[in-house]
């Protein structure tokens, strides 16, 4: 196919699979996916159950990441953490956008008191720092996994809708929205159909790097002792039972940490590799 | 520069009104009634009607509200439940104590997140580009709770070159207080400190293409004279209103840091208080640090008016 009938999608995709390091990051994220979905394939044990006579045993050929204080398998445990974390990252997003973008669309396009009352509800919500917003969100739910993600979510909205807005007003005064609206289309319609798909890429970057923070956000919360409850495994809770033998077992508190680092640092170069490709202001 | 503070300030009223709206509208969110969460395994119809008559739960929520807003305009943020004092007095009392790690923090935060954004701008596309890159991502990545235990792991039980956990107060010992805080302030600063690197090599590598900077090259000027006089200080204005809006990240760091490496500071307030359901004092942490919020970020603009000659020109 020649380049002139590229569609902008094909051509950001090819920006994108030329960048080293955003394929590394799409490659990591796909496999931590992978594993997600078939943890019960993949975990050589069974994640909960207790094992006394396999007390922290260390790094070896049967357990190859060690056990922790109960004689699990931290292979397994991290192996259906990954279901949490990325389970967390993906709806805590999905929240985010299913009330940041709409709003942010209103916002931006309705202008007038709408604009004013909704900007004003996004600047406090962003003088609340995000964790301890979440935090206080999800205290006050009660700790769960579904209200870390439900925490997360809401304390995520205001970039999404500050994003949005100006996304919004930037575009409604391109030619294509003038002749939309010279041509009889209602309001609603230009909003979705013309406005809507030229601001989603900006939108595409903010959610793959709003994901890194998320799945941050949410071992946080579980470190804390505010998301995945025991004894359902978590990388957050497992680093923070960990704290307790950082010096008898370290390996307690090494490789679900590793974990975590290495799902964030995916999603931040996916993230990053996506602007490049698709903000014309970074290529 | 008047009417910029009162159009400034103009603009912050409105946002901690809303704020103080959601701080007191959290307590909606409780399953339940809020009496009972009070009352804890107390059932007693009489004790609940107590215990809403006290603290005017009785009334409609708008009066609630008019109410806790009144009390807080004059300090008053309610009673901690379990500790039985002013939630002011506790948030008070813990507030010097992160103020410390978070100062000290930012500090950690400038000296490496800056002249490592600056090196990188100065040497784009070469090793050291790369390497600060990698550095920033690694401090964006990391769990800034898992960096502290690992800290822990390798400094204090391996190494035994610092405590791994506790706090002393300047004003007692300043170089244990030092020992205590330098670890913790560094686990905090790291984030930052690849944010600034960030903001800071974009800035210089905008400010390194000015007319001013070739300028400066074309009447021979020395390359460290050109890069820190006339590029890197114009460089810095957009990065202290960016690096302001990361005190955000420091606050909610904070409550991380301060758990692991048990600081009795603002962070470990609110931990404590979630888990003993002390919803008052949530409440206030969360209005006291989105107020801190607002006003760090009034003086970081009032910084960025008086540094930025064009501003204060127009």
């Amino acid at each position: 196919m020649s380049v002139a009938n590229d569609s902008p999608g094909r051509r950001a995709v090819r920006r994108l699979m030329r960048r080293p390091a955003a394929v590394f990051g799409l490659a990591v994220v796909l496999a931590f996916v992978a594993i997600a979905v078939f943890a019960p394939l993949v975990a050589p044990f069974d994640p909960i159950a207790t094992n006394w006579g396999a007390i922290r045993k260390a790094p070896g050929a049967l357990y190859w990441f060690g056990t922790d204080e109960n004689g699990r398998d931290l292979v397994s445990r991290i192996v259906y953490g990954a279901r949490a974390s990325l389970l967390a990252g993906v709806v805590s997003v999905s929240i985010s956008i299913a009330i940041g973008l709409p709003f942010g669309l209103l916002a931006g396009y309705a202008g007038g008191w709408i604009d004013m009352v909704i900007s004003r509800v996004t600047d406090a919500m962003l003088a609340c720092p995000f964790l301890i917003l979440a935090i206080a969100l999800a205290a006050f739910l009660g700790p769960s996994l579904s209200n870390a993600m439900i925490a997360i979510g809401i304390s995520a909205t205001p970039a999404f809708i500050r994003l949005t807005r100006g996304a919004t007003l930037n575009a409604a005064v391109e030619d294509y929205v003038e002749a939309a609206r010279a041509v009889g289309n209602p309001r609603w319609r230009i909003a979705v159909r013309h406005l809507l798909p030229n601001i989603l890429p900006p939108i595409m970057v903010q959610a793959t790097l709003a994901i890194a923070a998320a799945i941050i956000a949410e071992a946080s919360l579980s470190f804390l002792g505010l998301g995945q409850q025991p004894p359902a495994p978590s990388w957050g809770s497992m680093l923070n039972t960990a704290q307790r033998f950082i010096a008898q077992a370290p390996w307690m508190a090494l490789f679900p940490g590793a974990a975590i680092f290495l799902v964030v640092l995916a999603f931040n170069l996916l993230g990053d590799g996506l602007r490049d490709a698709l903000d014309p202001r970074h290529r | 520069m008047f009417t910029f503070l009162v159009r400034r300030l103009s603009s912050i009223v409105p946002t901690l009104f809303v704020v103080s709206m959601l701080v007191f509208g959290l307590q909606l969110l409780l399953p339940g009634d809020p009496a009972s969460v009070m009352a804890g395994e107390e059932r007693d119809e009489e004790v609940l009607a107590q215990i809403r008559a006290r603290y005017g739960l009785d009334r409609p929520i708008p009066v609630q509200y008019a109410n806790w807003l009144w009390n807080v305009l004059h300090g008053d943020l309610g009673e901690s439940m379990r500790l039985s004092s002013p939630v002011a007095d506790l948030v008070l009392a813990k507030l010097p104590v992160t103020l410390q790690l978070g100062g000290m923090a930012f500090v950690i935060a400038c000296l490496i997140g800056i002249p490592m954004g600056v090196l990188s701008a100065v040497k784009k596309d070469s090793a050291w580009d790369y390497a600060a890159n990698a550095v920033a991502l690694w401090g964006l990545s990391t769990p800034n709770f898992w960096l502290g235990i690992l800290l822990i792991l390798f400094v204090s039980v391996e190494m035994g070159w610092l405590p791994p956990s506790g706090y002393v107060s300047p004003f007692e010992d300043w170089r244990q207080s030092l020992a205590t805080t330098i670890m913790p302030a560094f686990v905090l600063g790291n984030s930052i400190a690849a944010v600034l690197m960030r903001h800071t090599r974009a800035a210089m590598l905008q400010a390194l293409n000015q007319d001013y900077v070739r300028t400066a090259r074309a009447k021979g000027l020395a390359e460290a004279v050109v890069i820190n006089k006339h590029a890197l200080r114009n460089a810095l204005v957009p990065v202290v209103t960016l690096g302001a809006l990361e005190l955000g990240a420091l606050f909610s760091g904070a409550v991380l840091t301060e758990q692991v490496f048990t600081i009795p500071g603002f962070g470990k307030l609110v931990v404590d208080a979630v888990f003993n359901r002390d919803y008052m004092v949530v409440q206030g942490v969360v209005l006291v640090t989105a107020t801190a919020y607002v006003a760090l970020n009034l003086v970081a603009d009032i910084l960025y008016f008086l540094i930025n000659p064009r501003l204060r020109q127009q």
